[in-house]
């Protein structure tokens, strides 16, 4: 199937000469990484963990939002959705190659990186979060590719298919948990030791998610011939409303315990991200952006006459993928490192170097995205034929 | 003719899948026992169940008192010294009691002496530490004796431990510190850049029966010894003093005692 991938029109292929640009430049300052250290970003002794590591946790909240098509298709039998699946399970695939290399752009000593097997060691959560992500990498590969393939040929897919597919959707709940895990289980770490941090970035994977294929649909629609349905984009667009809902709702839950109990180590961090702290604010005006964000995305998604009209939908769905991009990327890694142990303010700003080796990564995420969607498109469009 | 240059290429990759898997077998189901040279403490190691710290801050009244200590471990221990703040390195540094405590002990007057006092603040090599558990290569362990150490070549610098700590005891090389060390210890590894490194109580001193650096350079300022050992200097001083640790509440169990 991969034939169709180097196939197409002009547009098609400057669209991938633009992302391998990307690509090269976030290389070549990867190599310049490589070679003076991770003191090319902004990290410091505080905030030890910063872009990388906030968009590979955003990515990974992609990732799992795939499971939203799986699941009402393959469980409930919602037949509407079998034309977007493939689309859901290639948006995984994608997200997941973006989380595995920003995890490995992260790394002081990527060489290093088979330590994590050659010394298993199961009491450590990143330990799991390789297995989960590499995991829900392969289990996506191989059911999208071959559901795709039976469609093309016109037969139904392998039955040793269907417990994968079955296993598939609790392992995209795992690959978020167990990164919430990552976080929500060291002590001392005020702003992420709560319970509802998985919950809370599971609701935000589930708005962020369908909030990027209901706009990758509507893209689908414009540029080929096969139309993924209004229908689903509809059906997709309800569960981003309700999943951007429940997201604010935990937030509002996280800052009423901190505020009502007003125990200072978990109300430190709200309160730098929000009004800031000792002085310093600099995430102050992203964070209210990204309420605002989130509450258009809630007004123009709840609202029936607005997620039925094309224009306000994107809107709204651009409001939600970047609202959550900002609370949980953004916010949620620097604002858990703020104030430091010590109870000192070092803040964390993003170099121009990473910025560029960020996008990079994701030029290569939507490089794989845009191969596995043109063999999907080009399979669909010869079905129909 | 597709099909079986299908099957052609399929056993191919299972052949060289078949040929990974010695080496794996190898690497992961070893015979641990088996010509292994045997490393053991030397004669003159000294030897602990709980290796403790406790700082005597009422000795230690302005900076000139805690200077010469921070600067005998990072000496001996080829700590660099950067311009840049977000590169910098320590393993022992002081701080003002608020800072020391927060979290724990909050008090909104202090007796002045104490709020003015230079607090040491090191790696407490927990009883129960965080960063071991979060560390996915055990390139951070706990040792027999409590210390808990770093492997420097093993370390693949994801900066999990930095995170887990509680006490921002942990420093990253952000680039490589060669060549911002001004003299180098022959003695101890240099690292590179991409590791994590905190203190390690002077684990290599001990093993050739001396006490960590800070503590000899203290002159009896700080008592170090067996927590469990009744005879210990270390542990008579907590019997006879209030002591202070940091952030008990976390259950990490800290094995550095302030007498304030």
């Amino acid at each position: 199937m991969l034939e169709f991938a180097v196939k197409g029109s002009k547009r098609y292929f400057g669209w991938m000469i633009f992302l391998l640009g990307l690509i090269g430049v976030g290389f070549l300052v990867y190599l310049r990484q490589l070679d003076v250290g991770l003191g090319i970003t902004g990290m410091n002794r505080d905030v030890s963990w910063g872009f990388y590591i906030a968009n590979f946790t955003f990515l990974v909240g992609v990732a799992a939002g795939g499971v939203m098509v799986v699941l009402p298709y393959y469980l409930h039998d919602y037949k509407a959705y079998g034309k977007v699946t493939i689309l859901g399970e290639f948006l995984a695939i994608a997200s997941v190659v973006m989380c595995i290399t920003f995890i490995l752009v992260d790394l002081g000593q990527p060489m290093r990186v088979l330590n994590v097997l050659l010394y298993p060691t199961p009491h450590s959560v990143l330990f799991w979060d390789t297995i989960v992500l590499n995991g829900y990498l392969l289990l996506n590969l191989i059911i999208g590719w071959n559901v795709l393939e039976a469609e093309r040929n016109g037969v139904h897919y392998q039955s040793w298919l269907k417990p994968l597919i079955y296993l598939s959707i609790p392992w995209a709940i795992s690959i978020h948990t167990v990164t919430a895990y990552l976080y929500c289980g060291l002590p001392g770490r005020g702003f992420w030791l709560t319970a509802i941090l998985a919950p809370r970035f599971l609701s935000s994977a589930f708005a962020s998610g369908p909030a990027l294929l209901i706009l990758l649909c509507l893209i689908i629609r414009r540029v080929s011939h096969f139309d993924p349905g209004w229908k689903q984009i509809q059906s997709l667009a309800v569960t981003v409303a309700y999943a951007i809902c429940v997201n604010v709702f935990f937030f509002l839950c996280e800052v009423f315990v901190a505020f009502y109990s007003q125990i200072p180590e978990h109300m430190d961090h709200i309160k730098y991200l929000f009004v800031g702290l000792h002085g310093h604010g600099a995430y102050v005006p992203w964070m209210w952006t990204a309420m605002a964000l989130m509450a258009l995305g809630i007004i123009l998604l709840v609202n029936p006459v607005t997620r039925k009209n094309e224009g306000t939908l994107i809107v709204g769905c651009l409001a939600v993928f970047f609202g959550c991009w900002i609370d949980k990327g953004l916010g949620m890694i620097s604002g858990g490192f703020v104030p430091n142990p010590l109870h000192e303010v070092n803040e964390y700003i993003p170099t121009l170097l990473e910025g560029l080796i960020t996008i990079g990564v994701y030029g290569l995420g939507f490089f794989v995205l845009t191969v596995l969607y043109k063999i999907a498109i080009g399979v669909k469009e010869e079905v129909r034929a | 003719m597709d099909i079986r240059r299908r099957r052609i290429l399929q056993l191919l990759g299972l052949s060289a899948a078949a040929l990974t898997v010695k080496p794996v077998y190898d690497a992961l189901a070893a015979d641990p026992g088996a010509a292994r040279p045997k490393l053991g403490p030397g004669r003159e190691q000294l030897r602990a169940k709980q290796w403790v710290m406790v700082i005597d801050t009422r000795r230690f009244a302005s900076e000139a008192d805690v200077e010469p200590l921070i600067e005998a471990c990072h000496r001996i221990h080829n700590v660099p010294r950067f311009e840049l703040k977000r590169w910098e390195i320590k393993w022992i540094w002081a701080t003002e009691y608020k800072h020391a405590f927060s979290g724990t002990s909050s008090d909104r007057f202090l007796a002045a002496a104490v709020e003015k006092r230079p607090f040491l603040v090191l790696c407490n090599q927990c009883e129960n530490p965080p960063c071991v558990r979060a560390c996915p290569t055990q390139a951070t362990f706990k040792r027999e004796d409590g210390i808990v150490m770093m492997d420097f070549h093993r370390c693949i610098g994801c900066r999990f431990c930095m995170a887990a700590c509680p006490f921002g005891a942990r420093s990253f090389n952000y680039t490589d510190p060669r060549p911002y060390l001004k003299h180098t210890n022959k003695l101890f590894p240099t690292r590179m850049k991409g590791v994590v490194e905190k203190c390690s109580f002077c684990a290599e001193r001990l093993a050739e029966g001396k006490r960590p650096a800070c503590v000899e350079a203290a002159g009896g300022k700080i008592a170090f010894g067996d927590l469990y050992d009744p005879s210990s200097e270390a542990h008579q001083w907590i019997r006879k003093n209030y002591t202070l640790r940091r952030k008990v509440n976390l259950g990490t169990e800290p094995a550095v005692y302030y007498i304030v």
